[in-house]
Order: structure tokens, then sequence, then C-alpha cells
């Protein structure tokens, strides 16, 4: 498992190619990269909790590892200021197969957004503001929990 | 024991942290979140909708009827948006 939170920007085919180098039981990986959109922001400020961050995650990879045969997973999470176009987050799973990479990727991506604390502060013309929470990921995590009953919070 | 503040919650307090002794009558973290409401405006104004602060001890996630017996550090912030 690797967890890494950084001001610094990531390289995603090394990570990728990292899960996969030197060995020949993997046969799948699967990967999700957030990106900072532009439109009408100019930037955006992502704060997190020392410490928290880094254990939250490492809860969920854990949890992740329980559920699903994972032959390696890693988690970058950037904080500080971002511009759009940069990459905020990579998520990178492999396993033997694509079942349980895929399904890890998504497992991990849908509580790294509800339950990981980190808060999005965005700069637009009309002034600065902090991110809402959506209740649509809120429902994306919630539909793993039915199958891990001590998640529900 | 130390309280940390996160994004909104750190901006309304106007600091990201600090040391309190919390009376005896404070047991769980909703007790406290409604002492931390009369301690001034601006926890009033941060706690002003306490149904949608989180809060976790020593880094973990708690609800409002945790209590804080022994906890060394109690962060409080609004619902996370990273990923």
């Amino acid at each position: 498992m690797t967890v890494r939170l950084q001001r610094e920007d990531f390289d995603i085919g090394a990570e990728i190619a990292r899960l996969s180098q030197g060995r020949t039981d993997v046969g799948a990986v699967a990967s999700f990269t957030g990106i900072c959109r532009g439109g009408d922001i100019a930037a955006m400020t992502l704060e997190h909790y020392p410490g928290m961050a880094e254990a939250e995650i490492e809860r969920h990879v854990a949890e992740a590892e329980t559920r699903w045969p994972l032959l390696g997973v890693t988690v970058i999470h950037r904080y500080g200021r971002l511009v759009p176009g940069d990459n905020i987050v990579l998520v990178a799973t492999a396993s033997q197969h694509r079942e349980a990479a895929f399904a890890a990727a998504e497992f991990l991506m849908d509580y790294l957004k509800t339950r990981a604390p980190f808060w999005k502060k965005e700069e637009r013309a009309g002034g600065d503001g902090w991110v809402e929470a959506r209740q649509s990921d809120a429902a994306a995590a919630e539909r793993w929990s039915g199958r891990r009953p001590e998640a529900a919070e | 024991m130390k309280l940390l503040y996160f994004a909104w919650v750190r901006e309304r307090i106007g600091k990201p942290d600090e040391e309190v002794d919390v009376p005896a009558s404070v047991r769980t973290v909703g007790d406290l979140v409604a002492w931390l409401q009369g301690r001034g405006e601006e926890y009033a104004y941060a706690f002003e909708n306490a149904a949608v602060i989180r809060a976790a001890i020593d880094r973990n996630h708690v609800k409002p009827d945790t209590a804080i017996a022994g906890a060394r550090e109690i962060a409080f912030f609004p619902p996370m948006t990273g990923g």
C-alpha cells in the first residue's frame, strides 16, 4: 500500500507502472485521476487535516484489501493551491483480474470524497468560497455500506 | 485537550487550534459543541448549524453522542470535499 499526501504533482504513468513492475502475478491495474476543472474557477486551495487524512485513507485501503484480492494500491492526494488542469488525486489498484481492480478503485474514490478530511476552497470572479459537499457523493459512498455494516455513519 | 478547526469552521472561529480546559459536565462531542457555542460570537457563528459540523477524536470520525473522556485531540470541520 502506498498512501502519499503532497503539495507537488505526481507522475501518473510512473505510479501506474510501479504497481506491476518486476512481478508477473498482476493481470489488471485500474486507475482514476481527479483533475482540477476550469470553467468559472481560477484556482482552488485544498486544505487537509495532517495525520488524520493519511490515517483515514490507509483505513479505507485496508478495508478495500479485505473486500477484494488486491496486489497493490496507490493513493496520492495533493493539497495546497491548484489551478485548472492540475492533478488532484490518483487512485490506482492492481489485481489478478479487472473486476477487483475496477471495484476497489471506485470504492476508494467514493470514500475519499466523503470521509477523507480534505476541503476545497475555490477562487472565482465573484469571490472565494468553500465547496459544498454533494449529496450524490454521500449516496455514492453509502451504496458500499450495505456490504460493510460497521462503515455506516 | 487540544481542539482543531478546519475550513470554514477555522475561518469563523479565527484560529486553527487551541488548548482548552473543559468542565467535567461536558461529556460528549455534542456537549462540547454546546459549550463552545457559549464561548463567544465567533464560536456561535461557527457552530450555528451544529447538525452539519463533523467531528473527529484522535483522528477518527465520531458522532455527537461519543464520549470525549480520554481524548487528546478533537477536531471540528464541515462535510468533506476532497477527491
